[in-house]
């Protein structure tokens, strides 16, 4: 790995000048568990490291009722499937979370750092995606709120302008009968990236008779996690049926446009987003009538 | 090229300081710097795990941790498993269990399994294997590994001893 002077700043504002100077050449470091690796590639070469870990506002989880969940940018996957609250109400988040990489990775790769990773196959994009979940940046012009939804624009590319830092994610307070699954498939048990992934999130009326809203997003089958809003729309005033399902499901593999590599071929890859939909939708249904999802 | 940076953490219990630089992983600086060999250099990119080390009692890959990032902190590997007493019950549950075959990923499981154990003393199977995904070994096939750490587990369990930290 080249050289690079690192800092390991206490507050954002630090974080941010170091960040938005262009004489230093800096990238944030929060888990550098797709960083580090990149750098020893030659992918990328900074001349500094910004440690993100020593900033309070990035390494906290808070949750209540009314404001919801605020997870700081270098918070590690292990401490959200650890923490209690999370574990009890964002049931979709810690599907996606509790599969990114084995155990020793889990308490260093962040969620804030598989958004800004901007894969298309990052498996927490799509959960973020379908809880409705908002990024906080702060950066030398000043703080923003960008939906997760439109964070990521092209593989490794995001919303993210030079200087600019990830501060936190912020996801809504969990209503009642709501419920949200994420799936994906991969060849072996765990440690491994997704052929293809599916998050769904639904609302369903007081007599759980209709599904009021709903959400579907896709992993590795497009350029970026894909929210295809069109699959969610077709759902709503209907009954949680599994026709219902299999309807949205055809409408988010006609979204999907996978591409053929070394983990699978575009015709798999559509075929998965079918049997996934459908899956993450019966998942997302049984949570949100309060039942044990075990599919 | 950028300037050494002075260290001070605590490794398998005893105060250490070293100097080394930013770009230089945990795992270099265990092994080139401090010349803690126990801990081995698979893949280099976090996929293997033989590099397997606790950090403040944290499972992590020390291939892709900083050794700049550990100030501060307590380090423990493979070389800190066994005391005055002999080998750590997980030691003496691999090599009874015939756990090994070449050993090279073997210190990077035993790390791994005691961070299970310290955790979760009584894992199923299915726990131990989802736990050591991360772990790779190329001569095994896992069946006798899992059968160790399940020993291990018991012995622990039984003789309700304190783990060395």
């Amino acid at each position: 790995m080249q050289p690079f002077i690192y800092q390991a700043p206490t507050s954002v504002g630090e974080a941010v000048a170091l960040l938005a100077d262009p004489a230093c050449r800096a990238r944030p470091f929060a888990g550098g568990t797709d960083l580090l690796v990149q750098m020893r590639r030659g992918l990328f070469a900074p001349e500094m490291l910004v440690d993100v870990k020593r900033i309070p506002e990035l390494n906290r989880i808070d949750f209540d009722l009314v404001e919801g969940l605020t997870i700081g940018a270098a918070v590690p996957c292990a401490w959200l499937c650890d923490h209690p609250a999370v574990r009890q109400h964002y049931a979709g988040l810690i599907d996606a979370v509790s599969i990114i990489g084995g155990t020793a990775i889990q308490w260093r790769a962040t969620l804030g750092g598989n958004l800004c990773n901007a894969a298309p196959s990052g498996d927490s994009i799509p959960a973020l995606i379908v809880l409705g979940a908002t990024a906080m940046l702060a950066g030398p012009h000043g703080a923003r709120t960008v939906p997760v939804a439109d964070f990521c624009i092209a593989p490794g590319k995001t919303v993210l302008r030079p200087g600019e830092l990830l501060i936190s994610l912020h996801v809504p307070s969990p209503a009642t009968r709501t419920g949200a699954r994420y799936l994906r498939f991969i060849p072996r048990g765990e440690m491994d990236i997704a052929v293809a992934g599916a998050g769904a999130w639904l609302a369903l009326s007081n007599d759980h008779a209709t599904i009021t809203d709903a959400r579907i997003a896709l992993s590795a089958v497009a350029p970026t996690p894909l929210w295809v809003k069109a699959a969610g729309e077709a759902l709503i005033g209907k009954p949680p049926t599994a026709e219902a399902f299999v309807e949205a499901a055809k409408i988010a593999q006609e979204a999907a446009r996978p591409i053929s590599d070394v983990r699978g071929t575009a015709a798999q890859r559509r075929h998965l987003v079918g049997v996934l939909t459908r899956r993450a939708l019966r998942g997302a249904l049984q949570r949100a009538k309060g039942e044990a999802c075990h599919d | 090229m950028t300037s050494k940076t002075l260290v001070s953490a605590t490794i398998n219990g005893e105060p250490v300081e070293f100097l080394c630089e930013p770009h230089q992983s945990l795992l270099e600086c265990l092994r080139n710097v401090l010349g803690l060999t126990g801990t081995k250099e698979g893949c280099n990119d976090g996929n293997c795990g033989a590099c397997s080390v606790l950090l403040d009692g944290q499972l992590v890959n020390s291939c892709l941790v900083l050794g700049v990032e550990i100030e501060g902190r307590a380090v423990t590997t493979v070389e800190g498993l066994a005391d005055w007493r002999g080998l750590h019950p997980i030691q003496q549950a691999f090599l009874e269990a015939d756990g090994f075959q070449c050993g090279f990923c073997t210190p990077g499981i035993l790390i791994a399994t005691k961070a299970l154990l310290d955790r979760k003393p009584n894992p199923t199977e299915a726990e131990i294997r989802t736990w050591l995904s991360g772990n790779l070994c190329r001569c095994t096939g896992y069946d006798k590994i899992v059968r160790a750490v399940q020993a291990a587990a018991r012995h622990l369990n039984v003789a309700g001893q304190e783990v060395n930290e």
